[in-house]
């Protein structure tokens, strides 16, 4: 008898021989047979991967990419059908590999390309009218808490991997040292990764955390830009709630 | 999320083609070669975004099969109870004029394998898969139908025939079934049958649906044909032809041409809609 187990367990694993009990159609062998399950299952979720990291793909070659996607999927195959998902684990294991420590913002970068995926399938939301703060007065300015659109994902990071996602994708001027937080916003059906200027991520963080406006903006620091960023929130429709 | 509708309770006796999003304007722009689109289920399960958005828009202009790819009906565990909730949610709220899912399984010690495993055809099995069904047919509240695999192999303790197990399970559980003639045209050359043969054993009164796809060629160790269902190209002429000779027997069915990788522009999509539109008229003339 070849039960599931016995099955499923050479699909991930090319040393493993070809279970007992499977033949063609003159009860030899199934040999090569087989490996057509074998193939499809590491080609499928191999090309999902590709699909679901391409500035992952560009930094590294697609050569490459196939390489640490072979071995993530057979360390992690899916545990969903939603395919959607998969991969969410794909910029840790990137962190972990010796092979790649000479390019420490891998994983980070890989982490937008997760973020990307997740907001285009995030639920849909609609932003609130800028003249909602504004009329507001000052103290209750100050005390009101916000809802964000779940489209919204903060991705912090010690190296500027909003430029050098927009490089590999995108072309434009090569990126430049300093580290980046990275704000995905989605206003309609697209997500843009955008890249928030100096204190922004700390404010971001704080008011995704529940504080409120006022607690938040002390979080800036000097050089933060407030208009700049309330610009962005509001276009992006990225504050769908206000509270107090 | 919008009232169920009612507009489309059936798929029309006409050609559909697998959706995909890159053809969403063209489709909008010149319906005319499809009559209906069909869908993979997996892909409409996020909370929201384009893809949903684009859904509801075609589902007011077409009638729409839900088709699943990971509920892993032949699987030896207990159906996902919460990805059959979420086949359960699609389908309440678009209220889809036909929901299939395929003979295989894909999910092993919670394991999700992204492909359409084979199972050997046996009591033990039939019952497993009648039971699966059941299930399916009662949480959905509405009639499935069960398709047909791609074989690239036999196993040894099968002891039905995979004509004689549909058949069985259309009897026990009432479900339909979708009859995939590509399908029928791989594991035929692949297992050394004839592909005519099955379609004479094959119960075609429960056909509610029938696919076309393309397939690649390869070899097996022993230098005979091994066919892949790759669904990457046209659908070749045997099958055109194996086509022709099925519905010369069932009568005209809703038909649907599946093309997922390497997907072409719509005109050449399209154009495989007419080819299959023109097997339709044969059979009515």
């Amino acid at each position: 008898m070849t039960d599931q187990t016995a099955f499923h367990s050479g699909l991930l694993n090319p040393a493993a021989p070809v279970p007992d009990g499977l033949t063609d159609a003159q009860a030899r062998p199934a040999g090569r047979r087989y490996g057509v399950y074998r193939n499809n299952v590491t080609v499928s979720l191999r090309e999902a991967l590709a699909e679901g990291f391409p500035s992952l793909v560009g930094l590294i070659g697609r050569e490459n990419f196939d390489h640490v996607a072979r071995a993530y999927l057979r360390q992690s195959p899916p545990t969903s059908p939603l395919m959607m998902h998969y991969g969410a684990g794909l910029p840790e294991f990137v962190a972990s590999l010796d092979q790649l420590k000479h390019l420490p913002y891998l994983a980070d970068v890989a982490r937008i390309d997760v973020a990307m995926r997740q907001s285009y399938h995030a639920a849909d939301s609609t932003g609130i009218d800028a003249t909602a703060l504004q009329t507001l007065d000052e103290e209750a300015l100050l005390s009101t808490r916000f809802d964000f659109a779940p489209s919204m994902i903060l991705i912090r990071s010690s190296y500027p991997i909003g430029s050098i996602w927009h490089y590999t994708l995108r072309g434009g001027d090569k990126p430049a040292g300093q580290a980046e937080d990275v704000l995905i916003l989605r206003a309609e059906y697209d997500p843009e990764p955008f890249v928030l200027g100096p204190g922004a991520g700390n404010v971001v963080q704080a008011l995704q955390n529940g504080a409120s406006f006022g607690a938040a903006i002390d979080q800036g620091g000097d050089a933060f830009d407030l208009a700049a960023l309330l610009n962005l929130l509001l276009s992006q429709q990225a504050i769908t709630y206000l509270k107090n | 999320m919008p009232d169920a509708t009612h507009a489309f309770p059936h798929l029309p006796n006409l050609p559909g083609v697998g959706y995909k999003p890159q053809h969403f304007s063209d489709i909008l722009t010149d319906p005319s070669p499809v009559g209906w689109l069909e869908i993979h289920a997996e892909n409409y399960m996020g909370d929201g975004g384009r893809p949903i958005a684009q859904l509801r828009v075609l589902a007011e202009r077409f009638p729409i099969s839900v088709h699943g790819v990971g509920l892993s009906i032949g699987g030896e565990g207990r159906l996902d109870p919460d990805h059959l909730l979420r086949l359960k949610h699609l389908c309440d709220w678009l209220n889809p004029a036909s929901f299939s899912e395929h003979l295989a399984w894909s999910t092993h010690d919670s394991h999700f394998l992204n492909d359409l495993l084979p199972l050997p055809y046996t009591d033990v099995t039939l019952t497993r898969v009648a039971d699966h069904i059941d299930e399916v047919q009662t949480v959905l509240g509405r009639r499935m139908l069960l398709e047909n695999p791609s074989s690239y192999l036999a196993f040894a303790e099968s002891t039905w025939s995979e004509t004689d197990f549909l058949a069985e399970i259309v009897r026990r559980t009432g479900c339909g079934l979708l009859l995939d003639v590509n399908n029928v045209f791989v594991s035929a050359t692949n297992l050394d049958y004839s592909p005519q043969g099955y379609i004479d054993a094959y119960p075609l009164e429960a056909v509610g649906e029938v696919h076309l796809g393309g397939h690649d060629e390869d070899e097996d160790d022993h230098g005979a044909p091994l066919l892949i269902d790759s669904h990457g190209r046209e659908v070749v002429d045997p099958v055109w032809a194996l086509l022709d000779y099925t519905l010369a027997k069932s009568g005209p069915k809703p038909l649907l041409v599946e093309w997922d990788t390497d997907v072409p522009d719509w005109p050449v999509l399209a154009d495989e809609a007419r080819r299959a539109a023109s097997a339709l008229t044969r059979v009515l003339a």
